[in-house]
């Protein structure tokens, strides 16, 4: 294992020290970076593009289908599906980024705490994140929301609490992994502070899984928050979000409108993109794909 | 080796006590008062006063929470404030439904996903194993509300095959039962399938890897004999682990799929108490489920401990 580790070190020393680049994509992976791309950029500008405003009922028909002046036809109560589905792009995005940044900055800073500040420390934050990880993530959510009442910082904090359960884990093992590795034991014998190595030393040797590890939260984020949405207890009505497009419009399946069909294809879509990238990743890292959607 | 087990066990019994504390302070770290909470605007200060008798409030909270701890082991899941009925009996039918659901998509499930998993890892890296990977890949990735759609749009609308919506109560016959359960079935099962059938699929690659294995291919032995005759035996206990493990995940399935098809379960039960705040109610269900999700994690990790005699040796 350690062995193994220490080449790792060494190539990703490499890589940053840009003596080849960071990681090739494969025809997949550039299909799934395109899709992600795409996205980005439509959640950018997309309510500049927005042909109507996204609260109008532009429309006398609910449940319009597609034509020249609705591309993507119209809501059940005849709001212009594409203006909903452009600016929802930036809020379903913003709020599952921010969880997931959220994810990151609790469960790394967790992790490394637990891993540098001693064993009880360390076995005080680990039962505590095991016993939240014995719960599947949505009945943590469901309970929740049924007790502090959905309201977006609601939604983003405590998807970003769950998932930085994954991260913790990650980053106390890396630690632990890396902190008896020569150069941190140096740094240490030359008196330098916590913070300090934590930066300067361990910090850059984890980049890379982590990397991995950010797409993947991302999109259970994605599916966390909109589920939720879809549910009725995420994001509320009127306001444009994919979640919640799908929710309103779900009546209208029946009927053959792709009104609830378009965001949650979108959702779908962006989701695929950023696993595509991922599993690229992480099988160049030669890891297999976490299997804990749950 | 029945000792490991044991322990196991005890573990499992732990687990669910301290599920049990998250669910119950789930009430505990409502800023103010549950009952001005669920009454909201109507909060007039007869009404607060009725629902704070009517839970308890003026008691420390540790005590109320064994108090229901104690009224949840005897079978009394308390009453539900929304309904004004015994939860248990609001329960138990739905719970029934949702039973039904699952153990349908168990049933076609385990078959498919273990087809799938075998039949890629036959020859890692050939054709069937990237058609494998590639659409579990896709359907891991969607949302089950997406996959809803989608199949209601296919065969609901355009092939007009089947109900979009499921009546479970009033049916005319058996095969109009069977039709109305089709959507949410195959909805749930597609989903179940792509994480069983990626994680068989490592299961068997990872023993394929082993030197007896080898050793079969350097004699010669056909690749089909090989995992049949060789591998499948020693993969047993993961796959029977992983197909534990991915009935935990129907869990999380049913909330989604029984909401889209307004399918009268406990999930859709629970979605229902936890929009109109009605703690009670939220909080067996959820104890429900996770006490299902947890014993599937159990009998999980107890058939690994008996299938791989490793495991057996307390340490």
């Amino acid at each position: 294992m350690s062995d193994e580790s220490n080449d790792a070190t060494q190539e990703i020393g490499l890589e940053a020290a840009g003596a080849r680049p960071l990681f090739q994509l494969s025809l997949m992976g550039k299909v799934g970076a395109a899709i992600v791309l795409f996205w980005i950029v439509v959640a950018l500008i997309g309510p500049f593009l927005a042909p109507y405003d996204p609260a109008d009922f532009v429309s006398d028909d609910s449940f319009a289908p597609i034509s020249a002046s609705h591309w993507l036809g119209t809501d059940y109560i005849g709001r212009d599906i594409l203006s909903r589905l452009l600016h929802g792009a930036r809020l379903t995005m913003a709020l599952s980024f921010t969880a997931t940044v959220l994810a990151f900055l609790v469960g790394i800073s967790m992790g490394f705490t637990a891993a540098l500040a001693g064993s009880k420390t360390d076995m005080v934050i680990s039962r505590i994140y095991d016993a939240f990880l014995s719960m599947p993530t949505i009945m943590l959510g469901l309970v929740v929301i049924a007790a502090l009442g959905s309201s977006i910082p609601v939604l983003v904090v405590t998807a970003g609490l769950i998932y930085s359960c994954g991260l913790y884990r990650i980053a106390r093992a890396l630690a632990i992994e890396i902190k008896v590795m020569d150069f941190v034991e140096a740094a240490r014998a030359r008196g330098e502070r916590l913070p300090w190595i934590i930066r300067s030393e361990i910090l850059p040797n984890a980049v890379i899984p982590l990397v991995s590890e950010f797409g993947l939260r991302l999109v259970f984020s994605i599916l966390f928050i909109s589920g939720l949405s879809f549910l009725g207890l995420g994001v509320q009505p009127p306001t444009a979000d994919w979640g919640v497009m799908v929710r309103e419009n779900l009546a209208g399946l029946a009927y053959g409108s792709a009104a609830a069909f378009v965001p949650a294809a979108a959702i779908a879509s962006l989701t695929i993109g950023i696993n595509l990238i991922v599993d690229d990743f992480s099988a160049q890292r030669g890891q297999e794909i976490a299997e804990e959607m749950i | 080796m029945w000792l490991v087990v044991l322990r196991r066990l005890g573990l499992g019994v732990i687990t669910l006590w301290v599920v049990s504390i998250l669910v119950f302070a789930g009430t505990e770290i409502l800023p103010g008062d549950v009952a001005e909470a669920i009454l909201g605007q109507s909060a007039t200060p007869e009404a607060v006063a009725a629902i704070r008798a009517q839970l308890n409030l003026d008691r420390p909270a540790p005590v109320r929470y064994f108090e229901w701890l104690s009224n949840l082991l005897r079978g009394d899941l308390g009453m539900s404030l929304s309904a004004n009925m015994e939860i248990s009996t609001m329960v138990s039918e739905r719970l029934q439904n949702t039973l039904m659901l699952a153990a349908l998509t168990a049933a076609f499930s385990i078959p498919l996903a273990l087809g799938m998993g075998l039949a890629a890892a036959m020859f890692p890296g050939g054709r069937v194993d990237r058609l494998v990977t590639i659409s579990t890949l896709f359907l891991l990735s969607v949302p089950e509300f997406f996959i809803a759609a989608t199949l209601v749009l296919i065969f609901a609308v355009h092939l007009k095959w089947l109900p979009a919506i499921t009546y479970v109560t009033d049916y005319e016959s058996i095969w109009q039962l069977v039709k109305s359960l089709a959507l949410p079935i195959l909805t749930l099962t597609t989903s179940v399938v792509a994480h069983m059938a990626r994680m068989t699929r490592a299961a068997i690659i990872n023993v394929m890897t082993s030197p007896y294995i080898e050793m079969a291919i350097l004699k010669g032995v056909p690749r089909g004999r090989i995992v049949l005759r060789h591998a499948l035996f020693n993969a047993v206990g993961p796959v029977v682990n992983v197909v534990a493990l991915n009935l935990a995940y129907l869990v999380s399935g049913v909330v989604i799929v029984e909401t889209v098809f307004a399918y009268p379960g406990l999930a859709k039960l629970m979605v229902d108490a936890v929009s109109r705040r009605d703690m009670p109610l939220v909080q067996a269900c959820a104890m429900i489920f996770c006490t299902a999700y947890i014993l599937f994690i159990l009998i999980a990790d107890v058939l690994a401990i008996l299938a791989n005699p490793r495991l057996r040796q307390p340490k």
